[in-house]
């Protein structure tokens, strides 16, 4: 591929990198990411997913901005407030990176449309602030055989992982089923330190990237916690694909998509 | 240098670092191991450090000449030290 003098210098610090290089900026610009919610998580995926040159961004988010999200919330800012959160960030990207395109659906994700959103991408970030939603797009990876990146916080704490198709665990198969309503508390009740999404956001973006780039190792078959209070990562050592999971096992007992009652786990 | 065969070359005169190894760094990627790329660049700062990142990269620098005119030719071979 032939870079511009202008991408040349937008890349450099990429391209002299000796696991990036010009094939690997190539990659990243021929790469379709999809994120879905662009609230506190998904604002540092999205702008430095399209700091790196990520071709083709997708976002998902049916919210509009509100004045409450701005604490954390870095792709939206107070001019913003009342308009629809994909269309804020949508200008943050183009703003950085006129290289990107952006592809915006601004509507709630659920189990009729999720399989037409994620088809047309490589790899999907989780930024969403509700279990229902944590494990509709775990299962609809798993039946589509997509790789993606699950993170949550709450508070001064936060976890990831990454699944990819054949190579480790699934969400399910290490949390099985989400919560009941009203046994954890929410984001809203508890609070998120709004640095949080940056840290956890940031290494969902790295995820995407290394994975694009096929570089260095994963986050499969691991969940990584981050304390900030402590200031302990902890990378723990999650069991092989659990061979009776509901959705990736041997014998799967969800054969179907499932909208669960919206259950909130942080107010990403 | 006459027993050298160039594969290509480019022209980095016109750009400063890091954008100069990374200029440099494209044009080598286009190359088949073993092939040879010219480099023009300016004396100084590029003709210290681009070598040298070729050189980290796993590439042989055949050749460095200096032109007289405040450049540099530099010959590396893609992959020549694996």
């Amino acid at each position: 591929m032939a870079f511009s003098n202008e991408q040349l210098e937008r890349y450099a610090r990429h391209i002299v990198l000796k696991d990036v290089g010009a094939k690997g900026q190539e990659k990243l610009l021929n790469a379709k990411v999809l994120i879905i919610g662009v609230g506190g998580l998904g604002s540092p995926v999205a702008m430095y997913l399209a700091a790196a040159g990520i071709g083709t961004i997708g976002i998902a988010d049916a919210d509009v901005v509100d004045l409450s999200n701005l604490q954390r919330q870095i792709a939206h800012n107070t001019e913003k407030i009342g308009t629809a959160k994909v269309e804020s960030a949508k200008e943050t990207i183009n703003r950085m990176n006129p290289d990107v395109t952006v592809h915006t659906y601004q509507t709630l994700v659920t189990k009729d449309n999720i399989l037409d959103f994620i088809q047309d991408y490589d790899f999907i970030i989780d930024g969403t602030d509700n279990f229902s939603s944590k494990f509709l797009i775990n299962d609809a990876c798993v039946m589509a055989k997509k790789p993606f990146c699950h993170a949550g916080i709450l508070g001064f704490q936060g976890q990831l992982m990454t699944y990819v198709p054949g190579e480790g665990p699934c969400y399910r198969c290490i949390f099985h089923n989400p919560p009941k309503k009203d046994e954890v508390p929410t984001c809203k009740q508890v609070g998120v330190i709004g640095a949080m999404c940056g840290v956890i956001g940031s290494l969902q973006a790295m995820e995407a990237i290394k994975y694009i780039l096929g570089v260095g190792e994963l986050l499969t078959g691991y969940l990584l916690t981050y304390d900030a209070l402590t200031m302990e990562f902890r990378k723990v050592k999650l069991p092989k694909r659990v061979a009776n999971c509901a959705i990736c096992g041997d014998h799967p007992t969800i054969t179907e998509l499932i909208d669960y009652e919206q259950s909130e786990c942080a107010g990403v | 240098m006459s027993d050298i065969i160039i594969n290509d070359e480019v022209d980095i005169t016109d750009v400063m670092c890091p954008v100069t190894f990374a200029k440099a760094k494209v044009a080598l990627e286009e190359l088949e191991d073993g092939q040879v790329l010219s480099v023009l660049l300016n004396a100084g700062e590029p003709v210290r450090n681009v070598p040298r990142s070729m050189e980290y990269e796993g590439n042989q620098v055949l050749k460095l000449t200096d032109n007289q005119d405040g450049t540099f030719t530099l010959l590396v071979k893609k992959g020549g030290t694996k």
